[in-house]
């Protein structure tokens, strides 16, 4: 049974030389990513995990606690592999090597003893396929996570309040409106008029690509509950376009304050707020020398 | 048992719900602001829920039934200091709460009850100017 550990002992320098030659083998190896030295310290420390676990005598079961420090090992350096761009089939390779170089030194060792051999490399095999399936797991988590993270960010700075005026806010929304991102842009725009006390928002939907009932009803929530907060939402922006889909739709945006462009509903924005906008005659000085 | 006192201020009527709002306390209160408002002749209402952080379907519609029970007194109803979490919760139960007037804070509630009673006032004054203009 301890045929494969008394070999990682014994022939570690070996494999680990093997191994360390297929990785740089491979042309697709970006050493701009990876120092060699960092490259060897990381295979040196997972095959001495990998020696340290085999010899326990357990070679099926990966979830063990022996096996902890190992997939400790490969889950770091794929997720930390993942956020540094490496491609999965560097990330791949990087176990599936090891196989091959195991393999290697154990046929040297055993030629004479074909059973023994094919029993201990099929054992082998066994592992390291799992093992690998477990890198290429916390791989792709790796980069779900730093796609999750991008998505949150998009939410958060695509749903700026601004606050144009005193007492008057602006919210541009950029890209589709979906339940999640309407949520996020309805609980902002609320704080926001509650921090700074407005009365007036403006939603200015230029930057959304389309329109059904969906965004409409969406849209529609989003003024009533700024209505309940005690401020008024005007929705400007709207195209040509958008207008049409939603008078095709039937959708009944009547009681709701519409504006097709951001610069007549600040207009509309003043007027309910008593404030007005003159242009500044500057014509004064010159109608004396003249 | 919990009552919400219900404090007169001039033509209005002020209601600041401090606690939870259980269904027997909605329906009390709701109760005794009717009474009140017929008693004192009130212009407005103006109800205070900037405490409250829980909302069900039965508390808007209780909102909403003293809203249209005042508006048949003639006084107004200004609900005001609605938290976001509220609105939104309120929203998505379908309760968008027409016909009763919102504000930011009681400030500005007052502002918007004054506004309000001022113009049916002033109105109505107009009214009765009209013809005494028309004697001289």
């Amino acid at each position: 049974m301890n045929i494969t550990s008394t070999i990682l002992q014994k022939q570690k320098k070996k494999i680990l030389e093997i191994w360390l030659q297929n990785q740089l083998a491979d042309n697709a190896l970006r050493d701009d990513l990876m120092t060699n030295d960092e490259l060897s310290k990381q295979s040196d420390e997972l095959l001495d995990a990998l020696a340290r676990a085999v010899k326990s005598g357990n070679v099926d079961n990966i979830y063990a606690a022996e096996f902890e420090q190992i997939t400790d090992i490969l889950s770091d350096v794929s997720i930390t592999r993942a956020r540094q761009g490496f491609s999965p089939r560097e990330t791949a390779t990087y176990v599936l090597s090891l196989k091959k170089a195991i393999c290697s030194v154990m046929e040297e060792e055993y030629q004479d003893r074909p059973e023994l051999l094919y029993k201990e490399i099929s054992v082998i095999n066994n592992l390291l396929d799992q093992l690998s399936i477990i890198t290429f797991e916390t791989f792709i988590k790796g980069r779900e996570e730093v796609i999750l993270r991008q998505t949150d960010e998009i939410n958060e700075i695509s749903t700026p309040v601004i606050r144009v005026w005193d007492g008057i806010l602006a919210l541009p929304i950029i890209g589709t409106l979906d339940s999640a991102r309407t949520q996020i842009v309805m609980e902002n725009l609320l704080q926001e008029i509650v921090n700074t006390g407005s009365n007036i928002a403006i939603l200015d939907i230029s930057g959304v690509p389309a329109v059904d009932s969906l965004v409409a009803q969406h849209l529609i929530k989003t003024v009533s509950a700024t209505r309940l907060m005690g401020a008024e939402c005007i929705i400007s922006g709207i195209r040509a376009e958008i207008a049409q889909t939603i008078v095709h739709l039937g959708i009944d945006l009547s009681n709701i304050k519409t504006k097709a462009s951001l610069a007549s509903a600040l207009q509309l924005a003043f007027s309910m707020s008593n404030v007005e906008v003159k242009k500044v005659q500057k014509n004064t000085g010159f109608g004396i020398t003249r | 048992m919990d009552r919400i006192p219900i404090l007169k201020m001039g033509p209005y009527l002020l209601v600041t719900i401090q606690i939870d709002l259980y269904d027997r306390v909605a329906l009390n209160l709701e109760n005794d602001l009717i009474t009140m408002v017929s008693k004192t002749e009130a212009k407005g209402v103006l109800i205070d829920i900037s405490a409250v952080s829980i909302v069900d379907s039965f508390m808007g519609r209780i909102l909403g039934n003293i809203a249209s029970m005042s508006r048949i007194m003639d006084a107004e109803t200004v609900v005001v200091g609605m938290q976001p979490a509220v609105a939104i919760t309120l929203v998505e139960l379908g309760l968008t709460l027409q016909g009763v007037h919102t504000a930011l804070n009681v400030e500005k509630g007052m502002e918007l009850l004054q506004d309000m009673i001022g113009l049916h006032s002033s109105s109505t004054e107009d009214d009765e100017e009209g013809p005494d203009d028309r004697n001289d």
